[in-house]
């Protein structure tokens, strides 16, 4: 038989699941108000990782794993009440439990003692319900097989067989009934056994099957089966779901074939059955009984002796010593087989493939480039070939990427522990609501977005949420909420934190900022604006440094770690009502599908999800206003015109809009804006190269891309140029750009708005 | 010792690991193998699939196993049908339980693949 450690590496992907399910239920586990759903969810997750654990061999995982098991167990059967001590303890067993696991997972041993503490608490909970917990000698260092046999001599039993309790029957019925003495010699080297099997009528109900037996005996040696029809009623009375049969069974087997065995056939039906087995052997093997360690492994001992004449023998032996054996083997074996269903692979191995398909997006496009200027007519199959080229090159880019891919869940299912720490911390009370968990997004997003996500929750219930008193006070539930959800928005991944609390305090904020020398006093702001300024570097509102707050880790940490991700961080709050808090990234991080436009000499790059459509405006369609800003006419709607030759400061290019083409724009909140450009070129793939690893940040662009000529171009960020817009800001040359990472702003009166949604270097695809 | 004509074996368990564990080892030894995460999974492949042997496990989600025995046993197409229970219990108290319900034995985890096939081909050939 195949060993089974092909399918360790399943086991341990979906332990890793399990220990999320254990966690979040666990989390959820409150004194008083008990949902046995979920304590049973937590039993079974428990439960399986013990049940795999054992199959490869994770003696002192099973071991731990049984104790935490136990302790669920009660819990599940009301015997141990909810507390929240119970509720640590068990928090921690998990976590015991994930250590283990993961020594189990790189094949080293767990350090001697990481259970005690926690075998130790667990017991005391057994205890006080009532368990004797004599045999609480701390959990033994020693590490195999002996730990598993004294913490739970039950299991112990069965593992080394599956016939524990069967056998007791089968030797109850042999011992008061005299053998039957087959006649005839027995051949050398072989043992005679004698069986007879008596089944009650009712047998057949419970789904075994007589003839599979007798089939399993014959697999055993040589058998000679008699049948009795004695109990065979008249065919009126037959009923035919009911058995009136019973056998005698001559077995001339190998001396390897041990009692157990034949026990082994009739383990399932020893209660519903009268079966005598008796053993003969040839003379000269006769050895006393006493002496011969009963069940000696069969295949690793050769036979010295037949399991000698009588069968009192073996019967008092631990049966099945063959089950733990093989059992053994199993465990130790070869642990390189690859599992069918997932592999391992190094990041870096996936990182150079995603950097491949972007040499291949732009070795393409510059192919593409050529054949543009080839005569049109000619060349026909060429031009269908690289045609299939790109679709097959997006293609691989999207299946490259969602290798990458990964549901945001391994986040969020971290968040119930912080929520529960700060609650504890605070003195709050808080519940948690998580949505959008399946939504996947590249996995350096899922790794990075963990700070902030902690950050940005802590902040929610340290300033957001008031006391339960407090909200008693002023008619909400004493119990806050948090609420974090994900989902998949035109192209880019959207994570909210929302809460119920006290809102942003403006005027507290504004305070603190001019306090600070971040905005002007006097300077007028608008509510956004505001709420905007707590992204501004060195700004805390914390009144004392809690635990919680004031650790010189600002929401200006968080908004560089969002950005640096390619993503933008928004704030929206209703004083009284709670804020909310709105991420946006990009799904993937190496190709996007632009379109390719000129401006005077200058190439850029749209993304594509932000084109809405391009238009050749009427001068009647344009309107101009007071301070400068263009604003155009289209389908209905005034829409802000941005002159990307004057915003970057571009010379020879087209500035009267009716002579150029307007590309309307439209950012994620809708937002719509028509860029003057002088011509769009077409649409492409290309490669993000990121603008501050290479050269620095720039507002209003996202990223590079070298294009098929070999030339840079830059990606534009249409969010970015709106703020850059609405602010004029930008007037100024690629020589000058602001590059304002964590600075304060260039408008000192006017810092935060352009700040919280400019610092960008990527886009999504 | 090959089954002539393939007989199915339906695996129940939430695990799956244990499920791939067991599938693999009956294919491996020449049965056909059918999967169900739960008790519910299983009536319902029932009821399109004939199964010459259900192997399930005990703890389960939406219907664990004893109910599953139980309810297998209700219908009288399956009322010999052999059922093994496949558990990591070790107490008598289940094993009685689910002789009651209608198993017709079980099989103790972790199982050992040799031992599997045989208690497999004991109860089905």
């Amino acid at each position: 038989m195949d060993d089974l450690s092909r399918f360790k590496q399943t086991y341990f992907d979906e332990s890793a699941e399990l220990l999320a399910v254990a966690e979040t239920g666990l989390l959820r586990l409150a004194p008083g108000e008990i949902d046995m759903d979920e304590v049973n969810a937590i039993f079974r997750a428990v439960h399986s990782i013990k049940g795999g654990g054992g199959a490869f061999g994770f003696n002192d995982l099973v071991a731990f794993a049984h104790e935490f098991e136990t302790v669920m167990d009660g819990v599940r059967n009301a015997e141990i009440p909810v507390t929240t001590e119970l509720v640590d303890t068990l928090i921690r067993a998990n976590d015991v439990l994930a250590r283990l696991l993961a020594h189990a997972a790189d094949e080293s041993d767990a350090p001697a003692g990481t259970t005690d503490e926690s075998v130790a608490s667990l017991r005391r909970f057994l205890a006080k319900a009532g368990e004797p917990a004599i045999d609480a000698v701390p959990a033994a260092p020693s590490p195999v097989v002996s730990p598993a046999a004294t913490l739970y001599p039950d299991d112990e039993d069965d593992e080394a067989g599956i016939f524990g309790d069967a056998l007791a029957a089968i030797q109850a019925a042999r011992d008061d009934q005299p053998t039957p003495a087959p006649a005839g010699p027995v051949p050398a080297g072989k043992v005679r056994w004698t069986i007879v099997f008596r089944p009650k009528a009712e047998l057949l109900l419970s789904g075994n099957e007589p003839t599979y037996m007798l089939r399993a005996l014959r697999r055993l040696g040589e058998a000679e089966v008699v049948c009795h029809l004695d109990k065979l009623p008249s065919l009126r009375d037959l009923d035919a779901e009911l058995l009136h049969l019973s056998w005698t069974v001559t077995l001339l087997a190998d001396p390897q074939v041990d009692r157990a065995q034949i026990d082994d056939v009739f383990e399932f039906v020893a209660d519903d059955c009268d079966i005598r087995i008796s053993a003969e052997a040839p003379p000269p093997a006769i050895i006393p009984p006493a002496i011969i360690p009963p069940a000696e492994p069969a295949a690793t001992a050769p036979p010295p002796a037949p399991t000698t004449p009588a069968a009192t023998t073996s019967g008092s032996a631990k049966p099945g010593d063959g089950a733990k054996r093989t059992n053994g083997g199993t465990g130790g074996g070869d642990h390189s087989g690859p599992t069918t269903h997932t592999i391992r692979v190094d990041l870096d191995k996936i990182d150079r493939l995603v950097n491949m398909v972007g040499e291949m997006v732009i070795t393409q496009a510059m192919i593409a480039e050529h054949l543009r200027d080839l005569p049109p007519g000619q060349f026909q199959e060429l031009l269908e070939g690289l045609e299939g080229l790109a679709q097959h090159t997006r293609e691989l880019r999207e299946s490259v990427m969602s290798i990458r891919a990964q549901p945001v869940s391994s986040v969020f299912s971290r968040m119930p522990r912080l929520v529960r720490e700060c609650a504890a911390m605070t003195g709050k009370e808080v519940m948690l609501v998580t949505s959008g968990e399946t939504t996947e997004v590249d996995k350096t997003v899922v790794e990075n977005l963990v700070d902030p996500l902690t950050h940005m929750i802590r902040n929610s219930i340290d300033h957001g949420l008031e006391g339960p008193d407090e909200r008693e006070r002023i008619g909400k539930p004493r119990a806050g909420t948090v609420h974090l959800s994900a989902a998949h928005r035109s192209g880019r991944i959207v994570i909210e934190v929302t809460d119920d609390g006290r809102g942003i305090n403006r005027a507290k904020v504004l305070s603190k900022a001019i306090e600070k020398g971040l905005v002007q006093p006097g300077a007028s702001l608008s509510d956004e604006e505001i709420d905007n300024l707590i992204f501004l570097p060195g700004f805390s509102t914390a009144d004392q440094v809690s635990n919680l707050s004031g650790r010189g880790v600002g929401m200006d940490v968080v908004r560089r770690n969002i950005s640096s991700l390619g993503g933008r961080i928004g704030v929206y709050s209703t004083p009284g009502e709670g804020s909310r808090f709105v991420l946006s990234l990009p799904l993937t991080l190496a190709v996007l599908d632009g379109m390719v436009i000129s401006v005077g000499e200058e190439r850029f790059v749209l993304p594509l999800t932000n084109i809405v459509e391009s238009l050749r405006p009427k001068p009647a369609d344009l309107h101009g206003l007071v301070n400068k800003c263009d604003v155009m006419m289209a389908r209905g709607e005034y829409v802000r015109l941005v002159h990307l030759h004057r915003l970057f400061g571009i010379p020879k290019a087209i500035d009267d809009a009716t002579k150029g083409l307007v590309v309307l724009v439209e950012t994620e909140d809708g937002s719509r804006l028509g860029l003057v450009v002088d011509e769009v070129l077409g649409q492409q793939q290309v490669v993000i190269k990121s603008l501050e690893a290479n050269f620095r940040r720039l507002d209003g662009v996202a990223a590079a891309t070298i294009l098929g000529d070999g030339r840079v171009a830059l990606i534009l960020d249409v969010a970015g140029l709106r703020e850059m817009s609405r602010h004029g800001s930008g007037a100024g040359s690629f020589g000058n750009a602001n590059s304002s990472g964590g600075t304060p702003p260039s408008s000192p009166s006017l810092p935060a708005p352009a700040d919280s949604t400019d610092q960008r270097q990527r886009q999504t695809v | 010792m090959e089954p002539s004509v393939k007989k199915k074996v339906m695996t129940v368990d939430d695990s799956r690991t244990m499920r791939d564990m067991v599938s693999f080892t009956l294919r491996g030894a020449g049965y056909d193998v059918v999967e169900a995460a739960d008790g519910q999974q299983a009536m319902s492949a029932i009821a399109v699939t004939k199964v010459d042997l259900v192997i399930t496990d005990l703890n389960m989600p939406v219907m664990d196993g004893l109910t599953l025995i139980r309810r297998l046993r209700a219908i009288p197409a399956h009322r010999t049908l052999p059922i093994l229970m496949l558990t990591t219990e070790a107490d008598e108290s289940k094993k009685a339980e689910g002789r009651a319900a209608g198993a017709t034995g079980w099989i103790v985890k972790p199982f050992n693949p040799d031992k599997l096939v045989s208690v497999v081909q004991k109860v089905c050939g």
